[in-house]
């Protein structure tokens, strides 16, 4: 076949390609999606998982080892058949966090750190190296058989001007298809369903090959079995260790690898596909692992020998004679090798732009979150990102040479995306799982893939010196490459995968069992575990309010989204109730903002310019605990700052009462003074007047007596008010002599009684005691008690209106403690004048009822403040009522002070 | 874990939560069956180990196609908030190793 009609071929094939493309981007676009959202397109872009290598490779390594070649569709297939398991998680959470690649989904995972998704990054750039090295290689075969085929048409140029020029097209082919535009998703639908129509291409091709081979050559089924049976090719036995390793490793491939992640999370549309994929993506596997064997055998005994197994698939139809079912088979591996690298370069490119290039830019130059177009920027670090990929791919396929079997290399590269794992199960499931274990879980598991299986992969004393492999590195035994720790003898795959895993892991681990996460980490791991746990998804990590405005954000918005940006406002502002585009800055709006730029840059750059935005240039736990620690010393300051003023209001308020009391004490002393000078000047006047009218004489002897007499009694008033006014204030200064003797308490008050007769002797008054209650001896000065006693009884003698006039004397004692009571039967004293009774010159009454000069009470109360005891007022007793309160026994008190 | 939820279920949960199990277990048994060439020493039985993996294969594919619909409906159905009692796997309170089995 002309190599020219070959490339013809090809051209028209990708064109078909990018129409079918263009076409679902317009209808997506416009929202019309229609079976294009389908479970069955999402079940058949899957099948990137099958690349060249299953097109190509799976039937040279089936005719190598044999069934081994299985192992590679089992794994996933136990993966797919148990999606509850894992897949779903992982899916709910790629959507729920808007999650645009695996590093992004690790590095949001532990605390939105950049650092991780540098690490996973450039781990997944090494380790698709091989992968696409080995896509560009079976191009490469494939082209080559055809121009080996037809030398007198076509000289087909060398392998490595074909690589190149393969490396080129592919490159410019996923610019193309890839990076046309930025979705706010990260979502390609025109280019998901390309594949879908790719799978279709490639398991008809090898449907058709092996119906052929099959049916055509060997003869039916049973011939097939027969053959299988007698083959005693000397790989075909079954390793073991190889076995259940390759199962594993295959398992946890389809997982970890970022172009898988790509169709598996990023690009799915409804979850529940993911149910539908569960059976039918490993339906689609068994279909294509369905010919592998009989093709694989019957090639084997047509092949020439020296040819290469891996391009059976093309040579078998074409020795057959068969032109056209050999042009299908080479469009089928075609579109295996396209499929995958379109998807793998725009996972990897995606990763490369939102996980190194834009945090890295956005921290040269933290203004360019403010100014400038960043969405041609993304595209053109993806557009380099791309081309970059393949460079490396081309690179190594010239460095290894080209030469080794498809399916070998394939394996180095599942093995180095396989050091995901640990990180992404652990994120997923384990909240103790931090960054820092994560990172050194990585980095580990990377270097042991790398010293082991990567660059092993170069040959022997290309990368490693060969003195190191017989040797190990620095000189000790145990680092040998294919026998670490002494494991001799192992197979040097399962070796490698078997310590890269168990070193990762066990790193992981520890290092997240003795390391502590930072709060964003967290707040991650909750939302990132309990994924299918709805209140926890409400705490997720948030912006409270700060300075940004609305139209900041959406200016920064539409920079990366568009006008997607416009309607996402838009339609958040009317969530919240207003018109317009410009809703409320929310923490819940933040968040759905942040989550919305994340899937477009990824979450640590959304996180770092939503930070700038709110001038925060990067939110790290520093400035966490920086504002905690402002914060406690500020609540400290507030507190001291509150003590004092307490402490300021209490004194105030005590000067305040001082202050009163010092006026209430100076109106006091006001009306004191007021008060005794009336007091003195009433019978001052009537001596003044009565010696007045002596002085003129010529007067009769009676009315002289009346006169002296009147004058005498005068004067022995004013003597007891001056005496009354001598002892208060000997008393009120405590200076008062007290004679402590022990007294009968009724003896004294009988003689209170006896001396108290003579108030108003003209009165019917009785007097109630009980004699058996007052049998007490107090220790006390008796002279003053029974004082306390004249007073009180002739007070009542005085003031009691009723008749007749009865007066209850109570003793009681309890404790220490004597009670005297004085209850009349009178109208007692008013409510509001209680108060009063004890002040001096209180005279409730009209002053000519009183015989003194209202100072009695005041008195008494000093008194009994001096006898240790204290008279009240007891309200409520239906007449006047005073209680006298004294100690049994009065102790002396020290320098006459009061007690 | 007492006091969440009724320690017995109505029939339709407790059928809900037999079928995750099973859904949880099928790639165990998978796997197993799938190593079972890898125990065979031996004599080269490539043939005979071919067939018998095409036909672990199809059954597993033929189980999951008929678990997969009734997982899914299970999940909508169990869309309102239920409490779960019993499915081993809880990630909601202790977080750790679980198998994502709530709701």
């Amino acid at each position: 076949m002309p190599f020219n009609v070959l490339v013809l071929a090809c051209l028209v094939y990708v064109i078909f390609l990018f129409l079918v493309a263009f076409v679902v981007e317009r209808r997506a676009a416009l929202g019309r999606l229609g079976f294009l959202r389908s479970p069955v397109i999402y079940t058949l872009s899957l099948s990137i998982y099958c690349t060249a290598w299953t097109f190509y490779g799976a039937v040279g390594y089936a005719a190598r080892s044999g069934i081994e070649f299985l192992t590679i569709y089992l794994g996933p297939t136990l993966v797919f058949v148990g999606w509850w398991l894992v897949l779903r998680k992982l899916v709910r959470i790629g959507r729920q966090q808007r999650v645009t690649s695996i590093a992004d989904l690790i590095s949001s995972r532990f605390g939105k750190s950049n650092m991780l998704g540098v690490v996973v990054t450039v781990i997944a750039v090494i380790a698709a190296t091989p992968y696409i090295a080995l896509q560009l290689q079976s191009l490469t075969l494939s082209f080559s058989v055809f121009a080996v085929d037809t030398p007198e048409v076509w000289r087909g140029p060398g392998n490595a001007d074909i690589a190149l020029w393969v490396a080129g097209g592919l490159a410019l082919f996923t610019i193309l298809f890839g990076t046309r535009k930025l979705d706010a998703k990260e979502q390609h639908h025109g280019i998901v369903t390309a594949i879908a129509v790719e799978a279709v291409v490639k398991l008809v091709a090898l449907l058709a090959v092996g119906t052929f081979v099959v049916w055509g050559i060997a003869g039916g089924i049973g011939p097939v079995i027969d053959r299988l049976a007698a083959v005693d090719a000397p790989g075909w036995q079954v390793q073991p260790d190889r076995w259940i390793g390759l199962i594993a490793l295959s398992a946890a491939a389809v997982i970890s690898l970022p172009r898988m992640f790509q169709v598996m999370v990023v690009e799915n549309i409804d979850e529940s596909h993911l149910a539908r994929a569960s059976w039918a993506f490993p339906l689609y596997l068994f279909l294509m692992s369905l010919f592998i064997l009989p093709i694989a055998l019957i090639g084997m005994e047509r092949m020439p020998a020296g040819g290469n197994p891996d391009m059976l698939v093309l040579t078998l139809p074409l020795g057959e004679g068969q032109g056209a079912l050999a042009m299908l088979a080479f469009l089928g591996g075609f579109s295996s090798a396209t499929s995958m690298v379109i998807v793998e370069t725009i996972a990897l490119a995606t990763m490369i732009s939102n996980n190194v290039v834009m945090p890295l830019w956005l921290r040269l130059r933290p203004e360019a979150a403010m100014s400038g177009d960043l969405r041609s920027g993304v595209l053109l670090t993806r557009r380099l990102a791309i081309a970059g990929v393949l460079a490396l791919g081309f690179l190594y396929y010239r460095f290894s040479g080209g030469s080794a079997a498809l399916a070998s290399i394939g394996l180095i590269a599942f093995a180095g995306m396989a050091q995901f794992l640990p990180a992404l199960l652990g994120g997923i499931f384990w909240r103790g799982g931090t960054k820092v274990g994560a990172l050194w879980g990585l980095l580990t598991g990377f270097a042991v893939w790398a010293f082991t299986l990567f660059l092993p992969s170069f040959g022997e004393g290309a990368a490693i010196p060969a003195q190191v492999f017989s040797d190990g590195l620095w000189g000790l035994g145990w680092l040998r490459p294919h026998a670490l720790f002494g494991t001799d003898g192992m197979d040097p795959l399962v070796h490698s995968v078997f310590w890269s895993l168990s070193l990762n892991t066990m790193v992981f681990t520890l290092g997240s069992v003795l390391t502590f996460p930072d709060p964003v980490e967290r707040i991650q791991g909750v939302a990132f575990v309990n994924a299918f746990d709805r209140e926890a998804q409400a705490e997720r990590l948030g912006w409270s309010h700060g300075q940004a405005e609305p139209e900041a954000l959406l200016a920064l918005a539409q920079r990366i989204l568009g006008e997607e940006a416009l309607t996402f406002f838009e339609a958040q502002a009317r969530g919240q109730g207003k018109e317009g585009f410009l809703p409320d800055l929310t923490p819940d709006f933040l968040a759905e903002a942040e989550r919305k730029l994340a899937g477009s840059v990824g979450a640590a750059t959304a996180h770092a310019m939503i930070s700038q935005l709110f001038g925060r240039a990067t939110v790290t736990v520093e400035d966490l605990m920086a504002v905690a620690n402002e914060t406690a010393q500020i609540m400290e300051y507030s507190a001291r700052l509150e003590a004092k003023q307490e402490e300021l209001t209490r004194t105030a308020r005590q000067l305040r009462e001082v202050n009163e009391k010092l006026t209430q004490l100076s109106v006091q002393k006001d009306a004191f003074l007021s008060q005794i000078s009336h007091e003195l000047r009433t019978p001052m006047t009537s001596i003044r007047s009565f010696s007045e009218i002596l002085t003129e004489g010529d007067l009769p002897p009676a009315m002289v007596a009346d006169s002296g007499r009147i004058i005498h009694s005068e004067a022995v008033r004013l003597t007891r008010l001056l005496d009354d006014l001598l002892d208060l204030s000997v008393l009120e200064n405590g200076t008062v002599q007290l004679n402590l003797e022990l007294a009968h308490l009724g003896g004294m008050l009988d003689r209170a009684v006896q001396a108290a007769s003579q108030t108003r002797p003209e009165r019917r008054f009785e007097i109630s005691r009980n004699p058996l209650a007052e049998e007490i001896f107090l220790l006390t000065d008796p002279d003053r008690l029974v004082q306390v006693f004249i007073n009180l009884i002739s007070n009542a003698r005085k003031y009691c209106d009723a008749e007749p006039a009865i007066l209850r004397i109570a003793v009681r004692q309890r404790g220490g403690r004597v009670t005297v009571d004085f209850i009349d039967n009178g109208k007692g004293i008013a409510k509001d004048k209680q108060a009063l009774i004890f002040e001096k010159f209180a005279r409730l009454t009209d002053q000519t009822r009183a015989g003194g000069a209202g100072l009695g009470l005041a008195i008494v109360r000093e008194i009994m403040a001096n006898l240790g005891g204290s008279i009240t007022y007891l309200p409520g007793q239906r007449g006047a009522a005073f209680r006298v309160m004294l100690p049994l026994r009065l102790e002396k008190p020290a320098d006459g002070a009061r007690t | 874990m007492p006091g969440q939820g009724p320690l017995f279920l109505a029939r339709a949960v407790y059928r809900r939560r037999r079928l995750r199990d099973a859904a949880r277990l099928l790639p165990v048994l998978g796997l197993v069956l799938f190593a079972l060439p890898a125990l065979g020493r031996g004599a080269t039985r490539s043939g005979g180990d071919a067939v018998f993996l095409f036909l672990v294969w199809a059954g597993l594919i033929a189980a999951a196609l008929v678990l997969a619909p009734h997982l899914v409906r299970s999940e909508r159905d169990s869309d309102a908030p239920l409490p779960e009692g019993d499915a081993g796997a809880e990630p909601g309170a202790s977080g750790d190793k679980g198998a994502g089995g709530n709701r």
